[in-house]
């Protein structure tokens, strides 16, 4: 029987693909697993497979064009089935909606995919029952992950390809134990789990509601400081030095690192909001925001604030380039729980930054400059950065956001504050 | 040139036979090259044979025991000459079986010993043979002696089972060299045919490459049999006499002797990689002195891969018969999965029966994992116990976290049969917990296996 080939969500956010390349033309023989087509989602160029044995068919989509998600591309018929044959089944076929293509889509900033929605989408995932178990413990999200095992099936070592990262993830498995809600600013608890889900109270509902109805889905309000970067300058030049060629290190890394280690401090900034509750993260995944070509994408540097330095500017560095290249695995660019974005190699020296949903901060990175600074009763030129925190206001409060960037300037100022 | 195949396959036992099969299944033209009976080492001289001499062992201790089950059977008698002859019907027929499988595959069987040539082309006698795609060698391997402490393999007082297979009379007093799988195996067979058997192991335990718990259980059991077991213990010395053998034994730093009218070396094999044109074709070893493979059995020149014996242990028909299923896939242009080789059974057709497939105890100890044990005594069996087969258990061990089953071991009557349960269970990612899901059928010596799974969890019924 003819298996229809579809234009699938090929990224959890995908509605629409462009065929980039048919690897397999009209009459050639495929079998499952084959490469079809490169086809661009709206966040990396993916390969589409094939998922059954036969020969293709009634390619119906030309290299280039842009397809929505679910229309048929071809047919995968048995050599000599005429065609045509079990069409009628193939065509009322349905392509799964990915979890966050049900997401609102206009939120202005570049959407991620919670786990938490991918979660709640029904579509079967086939996965061995330890890979089951052992996603369910690790909080992985299976859809994420490409199956290497019988059919596409995500065995185990899918798993461990995708926990390598987050090396920590697995082995946080105890149960999250019953804590209450946590007053505002919320304390740092690091508990073996990766979050806690904090319900909603009576007046953060409200607070949500109003500030919603007033500024939009996603009520933000801004926070700038200036942060005095003499000693992070000299202390980044000093490391730079010895590392020479292997790996420098950024100002950018030194403000994720920083914001990383503030956020383990001020948990209220670490959060996701899940319109009836707010997810308080124990793990800090950093997305940092990088420009490609029409249009951005945050690669997550995991657990950042664990990574030394040094760490933190290799993960950059390739993150960013493979994002410019579009070669990032879904799993790379999803799941961060709180954002930076720097705009200071174009001179930019303060802006604001729109705020990644789930996410409730992101972090606005402004040019390093000198500038005349009154010290001690004199005027004396200082290297200096301006800072703008976009807050969500219905987790994070304004007095909430402004201790955490006092934490985060008071680190910058002072780099050896991070060892502490 | 009029002999081209796309396929030439050197050696016609359990690998090379079903790349063969495999191979034309897919399309290819193939031939196939055996000096010998097609079923190699396994169907003529190995598994077969030694399965059929093992029932008869099988049959001598249930008649022994009848009285007990309301059967007089008398005097029993027992004539090894006559067990053989029926081993080697059976080999015959099995032999024949590959032969069928090959004509009804359209495989062309060449007689001969084929030696390689540069370029995927083989010469067999002076007859040139030229592969369109791949040349595979599955040449097998072959016993070998100790001659380093005087154990050279004579044939008549100095044997390999080789030699055991084709006796007329069990010899009046045997020792057994190596208590791995055939060791044991021939010990079992001999003591049922009324021969004195002496079991000598050099590692510290018989079976040493199964579970520590496997190899107690054994032990005892051969033991209580009047098979005497040496392990720890190391022949330094052979006095080979014309028809009798008086070995030097040294067990955790005591000496004694032993003397025999016959030893069995089974200890070790070697493979067959000599003389056929190997280092002509740019086929390399390693330095173990198995043929080199990459990932996909492929050698050092390209077009010619290596499968089964030759290609590395462990040396089991099963594993030689997935690589030539696997290598002929990939000739053809198919993407085959990949062999798992830690999950590759492991079976020891004694009495009780020794199977296992994953990791030891002692592995996992080694390997610091954070397990869980499970087991389950057929003494607890209901079956068991209505068939007077209770020596034995299932023992599984588990991953804690996940309930990964890491490694599964059975000693029992039918454990050769039901160790496959675990191998699914692993193959497909089960946990103990699917394992015990699934409903075994009461009364079974499965549902050990089940209640093996429960006890890893803390929820064991029937103990």
């Amino acid at each position: 029987m003819a298996t229809t080939v579809f234009m699938e969500a090929l990224s959890p956010t995908m509605e629409e693909g462009r065929l980039v390349k048919w690897h397999k033309h009209e009459g050639d023989a495929v079998k499952a697993g084959d490469t079809l087509a490169e086809v661009e989602t709206d966040k990396a160029i993916m390969d589409l497979q094939a998922r059954a044995d036969g020969i293709l068919r009634q390619v119906s989509a030309a290299e280039g064009q842009t397809v929505p998600v679910g229309k048929e591309l071809a047919v995968i018929v048995a050599p000599g089935e005429p065609l045509g044959a079990g069409r009628g089944t193939g065509d009322e076929r349905r392509v799964a909606p990915s979890p966050a293509a049900t997401a609102p889509a206009s939120s202005p900033a570049p959407r991620h995919s919670p786990p938490a929605a991918a979660a709640a989408d029904a579509a079967p995932v086939k996965a061995s029952p330890l890979a089951r178990r052992m996603a369910k413990e690790s909080g992985v999200d299976l859809k994420l992950l490409t199956g290497s095992g019988p059919g596409g099936r995500v065995v185990r070592r899918d798993l461990e390809t995708a926990a390598a990262r987050p090396a920590a993830t697995v082995s946080a498995s105890a149960p999250v134990a019953p804590v209450p809600p946590p007053p505002s600013p919320v304390p740092v608890s690091r508990t073996d789990a990766s979050y806690e889900d904090v319900p909603l109270t009576q007046i953060r509902k409200t607070i949500a509601k109003r500030l919603a109805a007033s500024l939009g889905p996603v009520p933000h309000y801004f926070l700038t400081t200036e942060v005095d970067m003499e000693r992070a300058a000299e202390a980044r030049e000093a490391l730079n030095r010895d590392l020479g060629d292997e790996g420098r290190i950024s100002f950018n890394d030194i403000v994720v690192k920083a914001a990383a280690l503030a956020l383990t401090r001020h948990r209220a900034c670490n959060a996701w909001f899940q319109d009836d509750h707010i997810r308080y993260w124990n793990e800090v995944h950093v997305g940092v925001a990088v420009a490609v070509e029409d249009g951005l994408i945050t690669p997550v540097i995991r657990h950042a604030d664990r990574k030394s330095l040094r760490e933190i500017g290799r993960e950059a560095h390739d993150l960013a380039q493979r994002a410019r290249n579009r070669r990032l695995r879904p799993e790379e660019y999803t799941g961060s729980t709180f954002s930076v974005s720097n705009l200071g190699m174009f001179d930019i020296d303060q802006f604001t930054a729109v705020i990644n949903p789930p996410e409730a901060a992101i972090l606005a990175v402004g040019s390093v400059t000198q500038k005349p600074v009154v010290a001690d009763g004199t005027i004396v030129a200082r290297r200096r950065m301006r800072l703008t925190l976009g807050c969500d206001h219905r987790v994070i409060d304004g007095a909430t956001g402004a201790v955490f960037l006092q934490t985060l300037k008071q680190m910058l100022e002072n780099p050896l504050a991070m060892l502490l | 040139m009029a002999n081209q195949f796309d396929v030439l396959i050197l050696g016609g036992g359990p690998a090379g036979y079903v790349a063969a099969i495999r191979a034309a299944q897919l399309g290819l033209a193939t031939a196939l090259i055996e000096k010998e009976k097609l079923g190699g080492v396994c169907v003529n001289i190995g598994c077969i044979p030694t399965k059929a001499l093992l029932h008869s062992a099988y049959i001598a201790k249930l008649l022994r025991e009848a009285k007990e089950f309301g059967i007089e059977a008398g005097a029993v008698k027992t004539d090894y000459g006559v067990a053989m002859q029926r081993s080697r019907r059976v080999s015959d027929q099995n032999s024949k079986g590959v032969e069928f499988l090959m004509k009804k595959n359209k495989v062309t069987v060449v007689k001969g010993t084929g030696v390689l040539q540069p370029g995927k082309k083989v010469k067999v006698g002076s007859d040139g043979y030229e592969a369109r795609k791949a040349v595979i060698i599955a040449t097998g391997s072959r016993v070998k002696g100790l001659p380093q402490i005087g154990l050279e393999i004579n044939k008549t007082t100095v044997i390999s089972s080789d030699e055991a297979l084709f006796l007329e009379h069990a010899p009046a007093s045997l020792a057994v060299v190596g208590a791995g799988a055939v060791g044991m195996e021939f010990a079992d067979i001999f003591q049922a045919f009324g021969t004195k058997v002496t079991l000598i192991e050099v590692l510290p335990r018989i079976l040493p490459l199964e579970d520590a718990e496997a190899s107690d259980a054994l032990t005892k059991s051969y033991k209580k049999r009047g098979i005497e077991v040496l392990a720890g213990a190391k022949v330094t010395k052979a006095n080979v006499g014309k028809d009798r053998v008086a070995l030097d034994i040294e067990a955790n730093g005591a000496k004694q002797k032993v003397e025999a009218a016959v030893v069995l070396m089974a200890a070790g094999r070697a493979v067959n990689t000599e003389n056929i044109g190997l280092k002509e074709a740019g086929v390399q070893l390693n330095d173990r002195g198995f043929i080199k493979v990459d990932p996909s059995l492929q050698t050092t020149t390209p077009g010619v891969y290596a499968i089964g014996d030759v290609a590395g242990p462990p040396m089991l028909a099963h594993k030689g018969f997935r690589e030539g299923v696997v290598v002929a896939e990939q000739i053809a242009g198919r993407k085959p999965h990949p062999i798992k080789y830690d999950n590759v059974p492991s079976v020891t057709y004694c009495h009780p029966e020794v199977a296992s497939i994953g990791l030891t105890e002692d592995q996992c100890k080694e390997r610091k994992l954070d397990y869980v044990v499970g087991r389950f005594p057929f003494s607890a069996n209901g079956r068991a116990r209505g068939t007077g087969e209770t020596e034995g258990f299932v023992k599984i061990i588990r991953d804690k976290k996940y309930g990964e089953i890491l490694g599964a071991h059975i000693v029992g009557s039918p454990a050769s049969e039901l160790i496959h349960e675990l191998a699914v269970a692993r193959e497909n990612e089960y946990t103990v917990e699917e394992v015990e899901l699934a409903i075994h059928a009461h009364p079974t010596m499965s549902e050990a296996v089940a209640e093996a799974a429960l006890d890893s969890l803390g929820r064991v019924v029937h103990l």
